[in-house]
């Protein structure tokens, strides 16, 4: 309250006196103590703390609680600041990341039957046989040998992808390089269905 | 006397001087000279812009211009690009598709900006306007590519469709096989904001293949190298082209490929996209180098000794947005190669690390402004400034036109002497006489808001954050700064007594931004009873504003003049302050 009968006092000398002198010529308005660190880590201004009578919940947020991929923030952040548009900040989060793991790849992964999709990253995997022995671990399934005639018969799955035209395939066709390249997303198909797609 | 003058042009005439006036502002200005002039131009006015889509109703815009061809329209305020504008705000543009569809069959552009666009109102635009040829929407969300299916689908004459940093629902890639095959007039087509399940390469293909007269081609980061040199192929008339993912691994066919189809463009004058950079894979631009007067390299994450290699190659250069990986040695390099050089923006690699990634500071920024006569617009980002960087950057650069220095740290004084960053901060607005845009960052008292009350007269938009000391600061903006027109503020302790004093400065703005200040709720309200051409509107999550006392500091307040009254498609964490509103709470 003290803070303010001060601030009409200022605001009626000012009023009079707003000059139009040079900056930097001396003047006779009460300087603000500077607090002299650089790293200044407060985010609001003490006064607003002093009068809000419950923390504003959205002046304040930790970062990374929408990205569990992220690595954990620097220092909390706040809302909005630096100013840099959500785009980017997500290019910039995905940038990390491929830097980190190396130009990851990832794509989305379903298995019919089950009512979760996962993401894995093809970057870490040289071969058909590696790959598929990472998807049998992760959705504990069997998907069995590959044949150039008959694909996956006989296997109870069949792993499928969507290449970039859209159209959906037999994985282990095609050169691995080739498959990297294309592949879209993945999806595990029960072996009765996968019986009717791509035989010649 | 005077019914001799208005008798002497007959309407034509004067239509066809008006058609020489395309400026928004002198087109007001034509309408206000008389009534004659003002229903002739009226009846002859083809663009239209609203800046603030709640300034005024669809119907009002409709009656007063019977027959525009063209709108703008911009809706939430511009602090909504950093998540400060809680979604559900407003900003929806379907009340004025549903006005303009019945009456305007003959509607061909729209442009938006900031606006809720739903899959809805896509599909009215191409039912209902049979010669639609643009369509450009910036920084909007809430359609899908079903949306768009659509719009290609329907719009035969379809010239332009820009979606520039859209949030867009991913639901089918196949969207762009709605053109139909017959469809060969698109002259300008970005998506580069689409995601990766958005667009079917085969149907951009043979979309690319058809349309003979496509200037303007951005892709979206999905489309990866080894589909360029294709799409290139097909398109050698580029002028503006926007690559997808720049990353590959390194072959030579691939390489040499791309450097042919690049060679073979003779018109290209713009390039963007380059997500995930190989540096490799650079050297194959440098055949259109020499002609490049605009490059976005501000998603490539390449390091400053690559930079500095391709800036080199480009002396025509006069807009360049960049990552602060080009660090002091590669702006120093620009300055001396690139001397056209108008437009400069520098993004943080590293926005939220607590120590610097690089070594850019504020000598970039002062290289830039010594060695390029010609830069008016600048947005930096930087970790350390000083009031001898600024003051020497305005007395070397007194063109600047906009100026939005984000010093990340807030409340960073200067480096150099540990002072506030008015004194700099004034020199800019001192020296640059024609500033119209400026951002402050970085320790400010109240003093740097003198500065800018005194000198900036031509300043018309002005963004604050952690600034200032007391309601003084902002009075000074607000007394002082003639041709202020939008106003931002975040994280000040400004409050009411300022805001109070000069209420009727805010009838001259398009709008006033301010959260986490410290303005009361009774002073919303008082300016919302006394100030009926405002629209005061309080936005806070934490609940009703009454239901705090009324000394109590509300989260945040945007208030905005319009001759529409209060708008009716508020969500619940928004109050408009009206002569009602001690009742309507």
């Amino acid at each position: 309250m003290e803070r303010r009968v001060n601030y009409e006092n200022d605001l009626n000398l000012m009023a009079t006196e707003l000059r139009l002198g040079l900056p930097g010529c001396g003047d006779d308005e009460p300087q603000r103590k500077t607090n002299p660190s650089i790293r200044n880590n407060k985010r609001t201004a003490p006064e607003i703390s002093e009068v809000s009578s419950s923390e504003s919940s959205s002046s304040v947020t930790m970062s990374g609680s929408d990205d569990q991929d992220s690595p954990p923030p620097a220092k909390e952040q706040v809302v909005g600041w630096p100013p840099i548009r959500s785009y980017r900040k997500n290019c910039l989060q995905s940038s990390k990341r491929n830097e980190v793991e190396g130009m990851g790849m990832y794509v989305k992964v379903s298995v019919d039957g089950a009512p979760y999709l996962r993401k894995i990253d093809l970057k870490v995997y040289r071969s058909y046989p590696q790959l598929l022995k990472a998807l049998e671990n992760m959705f504990k399934l069997t998907i069995g040998a590959y044949s150039k005639r008959e694909g996956y018969n006989g296997s109870d799955y069949a792993p499928t992808y969507e290449d970039k035209d859209g159209d959906w395939m037999i994985v282990g066709d095609v050169p691995w390089e080739m498959f990297i390249s294309s592949c879209k997303r993945l999806r595990i198909m029960k072996g009765s269905e996968a019986r009717g797609l791509g035989c010649v | 006397m005077h019914k001799k003058m208005a008798f002497s042009f007959p309407d034509e005439v004067l239509e066809h001087v008006f058609s020489f006036i395309q400026s928004d502002k002198d087109r007001n200005g034509v309408s206000m000279v008389c009534k004659s002039w003002y229903e002739i131009e009226r009846w002859c006015r083809r663009k239209v812009f609203v800046g603030n889509c709640y300034a005024v109703s669809p119907r009002m815009v409709i009656r007063r211009f019977p027959e525009f061809r063209s709108i703008e329209l911009k809706g939430k305020p511009h602090f909504a690009d950093f998540n400060l504008v809680p979604d559900g705000w407003g900003g929806y543009v379907s009340p004025w598709i549903e006005e303009m569809a019945g009456a305007y069959p003959w509607l061909e552009e729209i442009r938006l900006k900031r606006m809720v666009v739903t899959d809805e109102s896509l599909e009215l635009i191409a039912k209902s306007f049979k010669n639609f040829k643009v369509l450009v929407l910036s920084s909007c969300e809430g359609f899908s590519t079903d949306g768009l299916a659509a719009i290609a689908a329907s719009c035969k004459n379809l010239k332009e469709l820009d979606l520039r940093d859209c949030e867009v629902d991913d639901l089918s890639a196949h969207w762009l096989s709605h053109f139909p095959e017959t469809y060969t007039s698109l002259v300008s087509l970005n998506i580069s904001c689409l995601g990766s399940d958005e667009v079917s390469f085969s149907a951009l293909e043979r979309l690319v293949g058809r349309c003979t007269n496509l200037k303007t081609l951005r892709l979206n980061r999905a489309v990866p190298l080894d589909k360029i040199a294709n799409i290139l192929r097909h398109a050698p008339q580029l002028v503006e082209f926007g690559t997808g993912t720049y990353t590959a691994d390194v072959r030579p066919d691939v390489y040499s490929d791309l450097a042919g189809v690049f060679s073979s463009c003779k018109e290209l004058k713009s390039l963007s996209g380059f997500w995930d950079v190989v540096p490799d894979y650079l050297p194959a631009i440098y055949p259109v180098c020499s002609k490049l007067t605009s490059l976005n390299l501000s998603y490539a994450t390449i390091q400053s000794p690559d930079l500095i290699k391709l800036v080199s190659h480009c002396p025509n250069l006069q807009r360049l947005l960049v990552l602060d990986y080009i660090e002091d040695s590669g702006l120093e390099v620009l300055a001396s190669s690139c001397k056209d050089l108008q437009e400069l923006r520098v993004f943080p690699s590293d926005p939220f690390g607590a120590e610097p990634n690089v070594s850019l500071t504020e000598q970039g920024l002062v290289a830039v402004s010594l060695g390029c006569p010609k830069l008016q617009s600048v947005l930096y980002f930087c970790r350390r400034m000083s009031n001898e960087a600024l003051v020497t950057i305005a007395r070397n650069r007194p063109n600047f036109t906009r100026f939005r220095l984000c010093i990340i740290e807030p409340k960073t004084a200067d480096y150099l002497t540990l002072e506030p960053l008015d004194v700099g901060f004034g020199a800019i607005v001192q020296y640059c006489k024609d500033l119209k845009r400026l951002s402050l960052s970085g320790l400010l008292t109240d003093r740097v808001f003198e500065y800018i009350g005194t000198y900036a007269k031509k300043l018309e938009m002005l963004s604050v954050a952690f600034a200032g000391d007391s309601d003084l600061g902002l009075h000074h903006v607000l007394s002082g700064c003639e041709s202020l027109r939008k106003l931002e503020i975040r994280d000040c302790p400004f409050g009411d007594k300022a805001l109070l004093a000069n209420a009727a400065k805010l009838e001259t703005m398009r709008s006033l931004w301010m959260s986490s200040c410290a303005v009361s709720f009774a002073a919303c309200k008082l300016l919302g009873q006394k100030m009926p051409r405002l629209n005061v509107e309080v936005i806070d999550e934490r609940g009703p504003p009454d239901s705090r006392p009324e000394n109590c500091p509300v989260d945040k307040l945007y208030i905005y003049r319009s001759i529409a009254g209060p708008r009716f498609d508020m969500p619940p964490f928004v109050w408009t302050m009206d002569e009602d509103s001690g009742l309507r709470l």
